[in-house]
Formats: C-alpha cells, sequence, structure tokens
C-alpha cells in the first residue's frame, strides 16, 4: 500500500520538541565566532528631512566598535522596486536612509558593539537631526497629492496603476434591477512570525560573503543581497537555518539583512543582528493594506450581471511587492463566479507608513475578500438569502480548463460542489432556525451565519516557460537516500513529505531519507517556497527524479545481473530490482550505488498554476448591547486536489483559517494622523490568542488537477483566503435584521457597536435586557 | 554578580551582570537554546521555562531573581532519550509546524497540567492565552495537550 494520502508523522519533530529548532540567532559555527553584534536607530519620525547624524557620542560607550550612517552606505544601490517598468523605480528603499526618513522604524544608523545590550544602550546615544516634512498616511491623500509627495523626483505618489481607471465602462450595469456600491477597507496587518528577523554574516578570505538568514528560498535572498550589495551572487553564499513562520514577508531579503553583510565586509569580522519585536512590528513589511471599492448589479432573481472592483493600493514608504498586489487581486477579482460583466483596476500609492508586501495570499485574499462582500451586500439587498445567490452564480463544475475574462486559466473545479458540502457540514439550515428564533426573541447576544466562496491562484511562478522547480535524489550505498530540494520549508514539514514522495517510489523508508534546503553552494537554484507551490512544483519534481533514478538504476540493475532491462522489475518492497519470473536473482538500489555515485537532478516544469477552491461557513455570537464578537465554528471545504499527507495538510488549514479569522475581528495595524505607529509592540498587536479562536471543522474534497502527477494544488493560503470574508460575513450578517450592511474589519467591539448604533433598528436595543435572559458569554 | 541556581538538574554558579535576563543567561551562558524571544513586552511565551515546577516567562526575569532556584527547560524534559508525554502528544497531534514558539508552548502546557491535570477545551485554551502560535491556529496545540492529559490519566508518568 501506497505511503501516499497517509498521516505519516513528522520527522522534523523530535529536534524542535527536544533541543528547539536551530533559527539564525541559535546558529553555533566557528566562522562566527567572536562576530560583533548590530544594532538599528530608526527614525521616530514619518516622513523628515536628516539633517546631520552625529554618532560621535555613540562612539564613545562602552563597547562601541563602530557606527555608520547612510552617507557610508551611499554607493550602494537601492533595494529595487519588483516588476521593473511596471513599478515606478525611483520609489526603491535605500539601505540606511540618506536624506529623508519616509516611515517610522526606517533604519537611519547603525551601532556596532560586541553585546547586544551594549548596542541597544549605545543607539540611544546616536544623535539624529530631523526636520520634520509633512506626512502623507491617508491613502486618498496620497493619491490626490495634497499632502505633499515623498518623491519629489516622481513628483506623485502613484507608484504604479493597473488598467485604466478613465476606461471603465458607463454602461457595464446597464439594465441591472439592482446597483450596489460600497467603499471597503481590507486593513493593514501585520505577518509577525514569531521568529523575528535575523542575520548572521561573515566574509571568508577568498572574498566570498556566508550569510545565515531566516528565508523562504536561499536562491532569492542571495539574489536580492547581491543587488543591494552590488556584487555578483557567485560571491555569496546564503544558508537557511531553521525559519521560525515566514508568511510571505521573508522572502528575498531585506535592507537589514544587506547592511549586516555590508558591515562584516567594512569592519572585517562576523556581524550578528537579531532584531526586537518592537522593530520587527515597525520595520518588517506589512501585508494587505487596500480600500476597495466594489459596485454589484443584477436581477431581483439573484443573478449577478455585472461586477466591477476598484483597488487603491497603500505600498507603504517604498514600492516593494506590496506595490505589485493590486495585479494579483484583479487577476482573481470575479473569483469562482459567472458574472456576465466584470472590471477592475487599481492603482498604488505610497505613503509614510511601514512598506507592505506579501502576506498570506498576497492580493488573493484581497479578492476573496472584496467580491464575497459584494455577494452579499447584493443578496442583502434583494432580500435573498446570500446562499441562494452563490448557487445561481458560481460557475458550473468543468473538468477542462476555464480562461476567465481577466486571463486567469483555472485548471479544474466544482464551485457549486464545495459550497454544498459545506453548507451540509455546518447544517446551514439549523443555524438559520436558531437564528430566526433569537431574532424573534430580540436576545442580546444574536447569532451570526457567514459564507465564503473562493478560488486561488497557487504555484503561479515567474520564469517564462511554466512554473518549475528542481530536485537531486541520491541512493547511498548503506540503503539511505538524500534530497536536495529548492523549496524552503518554515513549518510546512518538506522533509517529512519529500521523504513521502522519494519513499513511495524507491521502497526505502522515510526516517532513512534525509532533506536538505536552503545552502545556495548545494543547491545554487530554486523557487523557495510561497504562494503555495511547494508540493505541486517541488515536491513533483522529487517524485520526478524519483522515478528517473529508477531508470537509471534500471540499467546498472541489468547490468549488475546480466540481464535485459526490459526484463527487470523494480520492486520497491525491497527496494531492489528482480528478474521477472525469478525473484532470487535480484540487486538492491544501494548495492548499485556502491560502485558509482546513484543520483539523479531533474526539474519539473508544470503546464501553469493550479486554482484550488473552497467554501467556508463561520458562525459568530455578536452581542448587541457591547459588540463584542465571539467565533464560535468554523467549517471549512478546501480543495487542494489530491492530498499527500492529511496529517500536515489538516495543520496548513487550521493555521490558514486562524490567520485570515484574525484579520476579520482582530488585527490592524493602525497609525495615527502624523504616521506614528500604534501597534508597535505585542501589547498593542493585537495578536490571535488560543482563547479568541474555537477548533476548526473541517470538510474534506480532492478534485484532482491533471497539472502534476501527484494531482495537488497548493494548500498553504487557502484558510487565509477563505476564512476572512466568512467571518466579516458572519459577524455583519448578526445584525443585519437591524439594517446593518457593512462593517470593516477588524470588527473590533467599538466598530460593531457604533454600526448598531447608526442602524435603523437599533432603537430596538436601546431598552435594558431587550428580549431574553441569555447568558452574554456567546 | 556571582547567582548560583540549579538548570535541568545540574547546580550552577556564574557571574552575571544584574541586568541579564534569564533567558539570555539560559541561551547565552547556558549554551540552552530552546527558550526562544518573541518579543519583548511578556506577550509570546517563546521563552517559557518551569521554574520550581511552575511556568515562567524567562524574558521576564532576572537571572539573579532565579538565584537558588530551579530551572527546568525543553532541553531538560525528556528522560533517557524518551519524549515526555507532552512532548510525545505534541508529535502525534501535529502541535507544531515552524517550531519557534514550540519550546515555550511545551513548557508552559506542561505547568498547566501540574495545576490542572484533566483540563476542558477552554481551560486549556484559558491555560495558553499568553503563549502565541502564528502557524497552528491553536488548533492542533489544544488537541495535543487534552491528549497529553488523557495519556497521563491512563497511567503514564508526567
Amino acid at each position: 500500500m501506497s505511503i501516499l494520502g497517509t498521516r505519516v508523522l513528522r520527522t522534523e519533530d523530535p529536534g524542535f520538541l527536544t533541543t528547539g529548532g536551530v533559527y539564525t540567532d541559535d546558529v553555533v559555527d566557528e566562522r562566527l565566532a567572536g562576530a560583533c553584534h548590530v544594532f538599528f536607530v530608526r527614525s521616530p519620525i514619518a516622513h523628515a528631512r536628516i539633517r546631520s547624524v552625529d554618532v560621535s557620542a555613540a562612539l564613545r560607550a562602552p563597547g562601541v566598535s563602530a557606527a555608520f550612517t547612510g552617507a557610508d552606505l551611499a554607493g550602494l544601490p537601492l533595494l529595487a522596486a519588483p516588476m521593473p517598468g511596471m513599478i515606478d523605480e525611483r520609489m526603491g528603499q535605500p539601505l540606511l536612509a540618506r536624506d529623508v526618513a519616509r516611515f517610522v522604524g526606517e533604519p537611519v544608523a547603525v551601532v556596532i558593539t560586541d553585546d547586544p545590550y551594549q548596542g541597544e544602550d549605545a543607539a540611544e546615544l546616536v544623535d539624529v537631526d530631523y526636520d520634520p516634512l509633512p506626512p502623507v498616511i491617508d491613502l486618498a491623500d496620497a493619491a490626490g497629492g495634497e499632502a505633499g509627495v515623498l518623491f519629489p523626483d516622481a513628483d506623485t505618489n502613484v507608484a504604479a496603476s493597473f488598467g485604466d481607471a478613465a476606461g471603465l465602462s458607463s454602461d457595464l450595469f446597464d439594465g441591472c434591477d439592482v446597483v450596489v456600491t460600497r467603499t471597503i477597507v481590507n486593513q493593514r496587518v501585520a505577518p509577525a512570525p514569531m521568529e523575528t528577523r535575523a542575520t548572521a554574516a561573515v566574509w571568508g578570505e577568498d572574498g566570498r560573503l556566508t550569510a545565515w538568514i531566516p528565508n523562504q528560498g536561499a536562491q532569492g535572498t542571495r539574489t536580492a543581497l547581491a543587488e543591494m550589495l552590488g556584487i555578483d551572487p557567485a560571491g555569496i553564499r546564503v544558508i537557511t537555518p531553521d525559519v521560525g513562520g515566514a508568511f510571505g514577508a521573508k522572502f528575498g531579503a531585506d535592507p537589514e539583512h544587506a547592511v549586516v553583510c555590508w558591515v562584516a565586509r567594512r569592519l572585517g569580522r562576523a556581524a550578528r543582528w537579531a532584531e526586537t519585536r518592537n522593530e520587527n512590528l515597525v520595520a518588517m513589511t506589512h501585508g494587505r493594506a487596500q480600500r476597495q471599492t466594489v459596485t454589484i448589479g443584477g436581477g431581483r432573481d439573484g443573478t449577478v450581471a455585472a461586477y466591477r472592483l476598484e483597488i487603491l493600493q497603500d505600498a507603504g514608504a517604498y514600492a516593494r511587492f506590496g506595490a505589485f498586489l493590486p495585479a494579483l487581486t484583479i487577476l482573481m477579482a470575479p473569483g469562482p463566479y459567472a458574472f456576465g460583466r466584470a472590471e477592475a483596476v487599481g492603482k498604488t500609492v505610497v505613503t509614510n507608513t511601514t512598506p507592505v508586501g506579501a502576506y498570506r495570499g498576497a492580493g488573493r485574499p484581497e479578492a476573496t475578500a472584496a467580491v464575497e462582500r459584494a455577494i452579499d451586500l447584493f443578496a442583502a439587498e434583494i432580500g435573498m438569502d446570500p446562499a441562494d445567490v452563490r448557487r445561481k452564480n458560481l460557475l458550473p463544475k468543468f473538468t477542462e480548463p476555464h480562461t476567465t475574462a481577466f486571463g486567469a486559466v483555472y485548471d479544474s473545479g466544482d464551485y457549486p460542489a464545495a459550497l454544498e458540502k459545506v453548507l451540509a457540514a455546518a447544517d446551514y439550515q439549523s443555524l438559520r432556525e436558531d437564528q430566526a428564533k433569537r431574532r424573534a426573541a430580540g436576545d442580546v447576544v444574536q447569532l451570526g451565519i457567514g459564507m465564503s466562496c473562493y478560488v486561488e491562484i497557487t504555484g503561479p511562478g515567474m520564469e517564462a516557460g511554466g512554473p518549475r522547480e528542481n530536485a537531486t535524489v541520491e541512493i547511498h550505498p548503506d540503503g539511505s537516500a538524500t534530497i536536495l530540494t529548492g523549496t524552503s520549508p518554515h513549518g510546512q514539514g518538506h522533509a517529512t513529505v519529500w521523504a513521502m514522495l522519494a519513499s513511495d517510489e524507491l521502497g526505502i523508508p522515510v526516517d532513512r531519507i534525509t532533506v536538505k534546503w536552503g545552502d545556495t553552494d548545494l543547491i545554487p537554484e530554486g523557487g523557495g517556497t510561497g504562494g503555495s507551490r511547494s508540493l505541486q512544483q517541488g515536491g513533483a519534481a522529487v517524485q520526478q527524479a524519483s522515478r528517473e533514478l529508477i531508470d537509471v538504476a534500471r540499467q546498472r540493475a541489468a547490468d549488475e545481473l546480466e540481464a535485459n532491462a526490459a526484463d527487470l522489475v523494480f520492486d520497491a518492497g525491497r527496494s531492489a530490482f528482480a528478474v521477472a519470473g525469478d525473484p532470487e536473482a535480484s540487486v538492491p538500489l544501494a548495492r548499485l550505488a556502491a560502485d558509482e555515485r546513484l543520483f539523479v537532478r531533474t526539474v519539473f516544469t508544470a503546464p501553469g498554476p493550479t486554482f484550488p477552491f473552497g467554501a467556508h461557513v463561520a458562525v459568530v455570537g455578536v452581542d448587541t448591547e457591547t459588540g463584542k464578537v465571539v467565533l464560535r465554528r468554523v467549517v471549512a471545504v478546501e480543495d487542494a486536489g489530491t492530498v499527500v499527507n492529511p496529517l500536515l495538510a489538516e495543520g496548513q488549514r487550521h493555521g490558514g483559517i486562524a490567520q485570515g479569522a484574525a484579520q476579520a475581528f482582530l488585527e490592524e495595524v493602525i497609525y495615527d494622523a502624523d504616521g506614528n505607529p500604534l501597534t508597535a509592540t505585542f501589547a498593542d498587536y493585537p495578536f490571535l490568542s488560543a482563547t479568541e479562536v474555537p477548533s476548526f471543522e473541517l470538510a474534506d474534497m480532492a478534485t484532482p488537477t491533471s497539472y502534476n502527477p501527484l494531482g495537488a494544488k497548493g494548500i498553504g493560503e487557502a484558510g487565509t483566503i477563505g476564512s476572512t470574508p466568512a467571518v466579516q460575513n458572519s459577524i455583519i450578517d448578526a445584525l443585519a435584521h437591524l439594517g446593518v450592511r457593512h462593517i470593516d474589519m477588524p470588527a473590533s467591539p467599538q466598530r460593531v457597536w457604533r454600526a448598531l448604533q447608526s442602524a435603523p433598528g437599533a432603537a430596538v436595543f436601546s431598552s435594558t435586557g431587550a428580549g431574553s435572559n441569555e447568558s452574554r458569554d456567546a | 554578580m556571582q547567582v548560583q541556581l540549579t538548570v535541568n538538574g545540574q547546580a550552577r554558579s556564574d557571574d552575571v551582570e544584574p541586568r541579564l535576563l534569564l533567558v539570555h543567561y539560559l541561551r547565552q551562558r547556558c549554551g540552552l537554546r530552546a527558550a526562544n524571544v518573541g518579543c519583548d513586552t511578556t506577550s509570546c511565551g517563546a521563552c517559557t521555562v518551569l521554574l520550581n515546577g511552575r511556568s515562567v516567562k524567562s524574558c521576564t526575569m532576572l537571572t539573579v531573581q532565579a538565584a537558588g532556584q530551579d530551572v527546568t527547560t525543553a532541553e531538560g524534559l525528556a528522560a533517557d532519550g524518551q519524549l515526555h508525554p507532552v512532548q510525545q502528544a505534541f508529535r502525534q497531534e501535529h502541535g507544531l509546524q515552524c517550531g519557534f514558539c514550540t519550546p515555550g508552548m511545551v513548557m508552559a502546557a506542561v505547568g498547566l497540567l501540574a495545576e490542572n491535570p484533566h483540563p476542558t477545551e477552554a481551560e486549556v485554551r484559558e491555560g495558553l492565552e499568553g503563549n502565541f502560535c502564528r502557524c497552528t491556529g491553536y488548533h492542533n496545540i489544544v488537541r495535543a495537550v487534552l491528549a497529553a492529559a488523557d495519556a497521563t490519566a491512563a497511567g503514564m508518568t508526567p
């Protein structure tokens, strides 16, 4: 029986559970002996001209060996904006601010000490003379340029435009019985991986840099470092230690990583940096940060005739990956629906806030949130059950690729089945009955039922000729095997799953297979882990390499057994070749590796990205007197094709659901009008805890893709994409009978309470103890 | 100043700066790097260790405050190469992904079960409120703690 599809426990766990992982700050290496520590001095002002930076007092502090400012690094290139030609390249980020600081938390200088505590002390002695400039914080102000511009050379805050807003059809909604439009906020959130950013760097006598950095793909990190340092990538070795979560925010490299490497070269001494959580919350890229205007129109029978999405994206102070997010949102704008007509345009602006980058889902949760909110707004307007509106408008099941109006090619899907499955699993009808009773009784705690349908894109790849990944599989004479992969796990469990894939082909036990990643000298090429690409491309490459290895070994076995290769059968149970009809005449793979190395490196190329889909139902209790939301249930159908290890796939789903739900009712990065971050510590940022979520209910559905032999699509971001709108919709649904149509995320008690106060039906609850004696503890 | 304490059963005596946090002492001086620093506000619990059997956040204690006391880190939990029932349950239930919160989460769970050997799901969630995890959504962590409680009730030594 195949090991694939079974709940194999992770091989990496014993280490994590006993000695703990070896994260960058844990790395002990003789090359790092005597390393100095780098501490960043960061701007406390959102927008200011830097008149001078005086490090003299800091240099006299105990343990300080050096200090550097933007002027010292002025010869280095900017961290370039992504997608040249699409994003304004004048809006790249300097490694240390030079003449102007553009967000609170921007690195301005570094102090170098023998001990990290000394760095924290000495950083306070760096005297920076700031001349404040008008901060540009509000998105609309930024777009109009009224509040000033961040980059005078560009003379605009617009970093990129996606589609022509002036070219939107004037007749898109002609013929609609009902048209609803609303501007909604997909708020800025912090990826906040538990491990903050870090670097350990040393330059060898050969002039090469070795850098340990927590990342999502050592090869991409090497490229980014090379660009920022202005050197040949061949001169850099990036090593990826264990990585304590990433969620999109550890792709490539940040200015701080490059500065630490630069310091190590300048001082001829190994250098280390481990950021504080405060630094992490103000200087690691944030996610989402879109203002969306949705317009939806159709008939009173529930048929949606037209949908329009207009996006205003906040890139933060510099154009990084966040500037590109509208492209992904637009690609997925109509989601799983068969709208008659759809349009989407976007514009990205810079503001004096932390730069925005990828965050779990990166552009697709924003698309789903917009369309799912629009569907509910439409359903409320025509007075139809939101489930019925979805039923009417979902694309029917398809088995041949379906091309959307936005150019996405959905590989396979059965969206109506996912919706019916989740409604059944949630017992939707009973929930509505329960809700009706509470409404009739006027309970203080009202029940909300929300849903979402989604389709997302995974494994998009950036390369021409189709998304791809490489893998090497080698058999050793002792019967063990090693896999080299271009993916880069940080919690996903590739060490276990890649071993399962090879084991299934080669008959070598999982615990005898070592999986290696994240060393650019060992594995020079690779796409890393992000966009939920790893299994469908990296895993497929491991399987392909294993199969090709059997072919290579077959010829050697034929020579060894003096038989015709065509007469040999591979017996995975014994990990050996045998002559057909004569099982005694056999040779194990291990022996074939004894005389000559037995390995295959291969590249798997997919025909394109895949499009996982699903549907969520969320159930909340909302206290109509206090606005407090209690998330009671999340039921999720997430179809990501064939599942290789259900235990790990479920783990991805749980984590995604929680992160998405947290955006709906808890998490938000907040700035005041001057650009001061008000959520710069874990005491202020409402990071989701165990008490704020229930256990989740997962229903399985697996529609294989034909785009890889495994039949697998990506699962890493599904939960985040589906749960945010389901939870948001459920909160609004709880108050729908009072006339509440929309509450922006996060639906904090204050926002919910305010929505109730201004709702037409709120008076019902203004008297005391209305209705029932039901406990407030929803 | 000189401080004497017991770490994972071993008596130690070290000269430390008075302001040295216990977590940094464990990581830098003892070479015990399972406990991690995940925040600077006593919020996340990645640094949780046991002090005389009760879970504490080692980022919020000075080393000198642990003088004369008994500190247990995740490294000191497994005995004779056998995972502790809580560690075993975390593996069995897939209660960890990236692993960064894990040593602290496990120690918090051990502390929780010492105080309340048969917690309900709600009690587990409340007991772990001070330990953050970004990967698991807490689902499998809660299952793991409940499973560890069951395993302990079934006769395994905590």
